[in-house]
């Protein structure tokens, strides 16, 4: 047994969905004054507990609305958790839906040195990985042109060769291996591979079970924001079967 | 605190690169780019010089200068609180993916405007030497006043910042009340009769942008500082900075959920 990177201790993550919207000052005084600010409350996460050791790669099974995205995103550190805690020991290289922090009007190149400093890369790390990053993105030319004018797979495949530069020691995966063609697909996956064996703690969020069970050697199940199943990913695997079918 | 300090010390490039992007953004595709920061001021001096100028019939060179230090503050101000006020909103494309700490964007978005301010201030040296208005030892004051612009702007653009968040009406509630900063500011008029009226001097005394527009003139004009203004524009900073502050930390975690 390695060491362990992640612990997920009871975290349980609630939101607030308010029946209509109050955005409005007015609107909210008035409710507020006569009491009227009801919430429905709604329990992404409930008490949601494992830990993982250095190597492990766990694949995160469930249907849509189980709790997986906001799960990566706890895990991230970009939701606060409403109970419990997360603590984590390393470099985390957090791809949840990729390019969302790219600024349009910008063009590929200034946006890859935004998008490093926002993962927390140096300036000269970027600029020593700078041809890389060009280089697997596949842009050539169009890296001096504004991101506006790219498409929604140019913008996926930038933002994948910026996040993959790093060697980090946690690596967050939100669907990410489906983005581009095919040929950008098991180029990306490849990657995702190499890092693999640099002995990266992996979590793995996708639709595609085989892609999990290819590349993951754990796996659990959220239904409804609980743990209904965790553990080695052939077992967990054909339990998910089962639900799905 | 020696945990923010490593953190504030680990995210200064993106800090850089966030003021670097507002200053880049902000004349992309014009003509002049980045000049435009220095003609914009002087179209508008040039303007209310003229229109205030006959108006009330202050003919006399300096009022020029009157006009353009008065004005260049308050944009500033005006400018900076705007950006910090749509930095949360502004940015949830980034706040939702990745975490970085969120005072980051207000405080970029102060900053950055705090940079095209600085550059902008050669005009008014530019028209004070060429109307005459000679630099003295007083003019060395104006770093305070200028100083104290800025953490007070900061300080009012983290409450707002936090506010915007919950309540979008403030964009556009915010930009009224930015009005009645700038006619209590004594920006295009001399205040003295409002002042000696007694009556309704307070409504500029209790400004504290007004205040600190006095005070850089005073540096401006060659004179002494007044120090019961300087006193409050520097307490009102201070208060302004602590209350942002804590509002912003205490709230933060709850910006998520609202973006």
């Amino acid at each position: 047994m390695g060491k362990e990177v992640i612990k997920v201790d009871h975290v349980s993550m609630k939101f607030n969905l308010s029946r209509e919207k109050i955005d409005s000052m007015k609107e909210y005084f008035i409710k507020f004054m006569r009491r009227e600010i009801k919430y429905d409350e709604f329990w992404a996460l409930k008490d949601i507990n494992f830990s993982m050791q250095k190597g492990e790669r766990l694949g995160i099974l469930g249907l849509n609305g189980a709790g997986k995205s906001t799960l990566l995103k706890v895990i991230a550190g970009v939701f606060k958790p409403t109970e419990g805690s997360v603590t984590r020991h390393g470099v985390i290289a957090p791809m949840l839906e990729l390019g969302a922090g790219f600024d349009m009007q910008y063009t590929g190149a200034e946006n890859i040195f935004l998008y490093g400093a926002l993962l927390g890369y140096r300036r000269e790390f970027i600029e020593e990985k700078y041809d890389e990053i060009v280089a697997f993105s596949e842009l050539g030319k169009f890296i001096d042109v504004p991101l506006k004018n790219y498409s929604s797979g140019m913008r996926a495949r930038l933002g994948f060769a910026i996040a993959t530069v790093v060697e980090p020691d946690i690596l967050i995966l939100d669907e990410v291996l489906s983005v581009g063609d095919a040929k950008f697909r098991r180029k990306s996956e490849r990657k995702v591979m190499d890092m693999f064996d640099t002995g990266v703690t992996v979590l793995f969020v996708s639709h595609a079970l085989e892609q999990i069970e290819r590349l993951c050697n754990k796996a659990m199940i959220l239904e409804h924001g609980q743990m209904i199943a965790y553990g080695d990913i052939a077992e967990v695997a054909a339990k998910y079967r089962e639900i799905v079918s | 605190m020696r945990a923010r300090m490593k953190d504030f010390f680990r995210y200064r490039y993106l800090l850089w690169e966030l003021v670097k992007k507002g200053i880049k953004l902000k004349y992309r595709r014009s003509y002049l780019g980045i000049l435009w920061s220095l003609v914009e001021p002087l179209l508008t001096m040039i303007v209310l010089t003229v229109v205030f100028g006959t108006l009330f019939g202050h003919d006399e060179k300096s009022f020029a200068v009157y006009v353009l230090s008065g004005r260049l503050l308050y944009t500033f101000f005006s400018q900076s609180t705007n950006a910090a006020l749509r930095s949360i909103r502004g940015n949830s494309g980034m706040i939702k993916k990745v975490y970085v700490p969120k005072y980051l964007y207000p405080l970029s978005g102060v900053l950055f405007n705090y940079v095209i301010f600085l550059l902008s201030l050669v005009v008014l040296v530019a028209v004070s030497l060429a109307l005459g208005v000679m630099p003295s030892v007083y003019t060395f004051q104006a770093i305070v006043p200028l100083l104290l612009l800025l953490v007070f702007s900061f300080g009012v653009g983290m409450i707002l910042a936090t506010v915007g968040v919950f309540f979008r009406d403030m964009e556009y509630l915010w930009g009224v009340i930015l009005m009645l900063v700038m006619y209590t500011c004594a920006i295009f008029y001399y205040p003295e009769r409002l002042l000696n009226s007694g009556k309704k001097g307070w409504l500029l005394k209790l400004n504290p942008l007004y205040c600190l527009i006095a005070c850089f003139r005073d540096a401006v004009f060659g004179r002494a500082m007044n120090p019961k203004m300087l006193l409050f524009a520097g307490g009102s900073s201070l208060v302004v900075l602590v209350v942002g502050v804590w509002v912003f930390y205490k709230k933060q975690d709850e910006f998520i959920l609202h973006i």
